[in-house]
């Protein structure tokens, strides 16, 4: 079975923790080397659990991450507890971005993260409700999909 | 182009070296990324090349690390936060500081032969 679940680790992510920002995609990154996933995979995985990362911190409460391998793909779930995106085709444009002024002046808030999850994506899900939260679903081969 | 070892740069560009003085000889510079915003840097940056940014905050580090970049030249004369540097020692990233502005360092380090890799 091509979908029998390999590996499978679940992370908190603390909204507005601007210091421990990134720490669960190094550890993603981590295990995808550790396993022997190919150079060119695990950058876009990598890239992908950033940006995913950062919006919780960014904009969330809370939230987490499901990370989970199988032979022929990984996935990133990402769910928060947040303010959730009134608009999604809106959030998608790149360069669209609410993030306040002291954020923009860290250098976030270039409105290139979902634009550069949806790049590295091979499969790209987003589901959100204003008040409530929001799920993303990242799917990246990393094996040749079977044919 | 040959690569450029990270302390023909401290040396030529009159760098201060604020982490991981010790891997100076060692690091191999293959290439050059100037830019102050994170998702372009995480996105377009390549392994191996040196980060010139006027950003000094510590989720630097962070990009640094998870991009796998050679160092990052901190210009314009900024100061980076204490947290930068703990955190830059921990996950062994050098920080280098510059008196320069961004356009003055990358020129310089064009001339010595860095490129977009
Ligand atoms: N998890 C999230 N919760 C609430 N809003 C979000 C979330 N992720 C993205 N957004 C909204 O979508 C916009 C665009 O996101 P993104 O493309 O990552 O760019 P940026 O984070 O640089 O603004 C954000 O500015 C924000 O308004
Ligand atoms: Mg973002």
């Amino acid at each position: 079975m091509n979908d029998e679940v390999l590996y499978r680790k679940r992370f908190d992510i603390q909204g507005r923790d601007f210091s421990n920002a990134g720490n669960v995609s190094s550890q993603v990154k981590a295990v995808l080397k550790e396993i022997g996933i190919e150079a060119y995979v695990i950058r876009r995985t990598a890239i992908a659990a950033y940006e995913g990362e950062m919006n919780i911190v960014m904009y969330a409460d809370k939230g987490e991450l499901e990370f989970l391998i199988d032979r022929e793909k990984i996935q990133l779930i990402f769910t928060d507890q947040g303010p959730g995106i009134e608009d999604i085709n809106l959030a998608m444009q790149p360069g669209y971005s609410t993030a306040p002024p002291e954020m923009q002046e860290m250098g976030f808030g270039a409105g290139m993260g979902l634009p550069n999850i949806i790049k590295n994506a091979d499969k790209f899900e987003i589901q959100s409700e204003v008040g409530k939260g929001t799920t993303l679903h990242v799917i990246i081969y990393h094996s040749k999909h079977p044919e | 182009m040959g690569t450029i070892v990270l302390k023909e740069i401290v040396d030529n560009l009159g760098l201060e070296v604020k982490t991981c003085a010790e891997k100076l000889e060692t690091t191999k510079v293959s290439g050059g990324y100037v830019s102050d915003l994170m998702s372009d840097v995480i996105a377009n940056s390549k392994e191996g090349d040196l980060w010139v940014t006027i950003q000094a905050h510590q989720n630097i580090v962070a990009i640094a690390t998870l991009r796998e970049l050679s160092g990052v030249i901190i210009a314009n004369g900024k100061q980076p936060e204490s947290e930068t540097l703990e955190h830059a020692t921990q996950e062994n990233v050098p920080i280098l500081l510059s008196n320069l502005t961004s356009f003055e360092v990358v020129g310089r380090l064009y001339q010595m032969g860095l490129r977009s890799s």
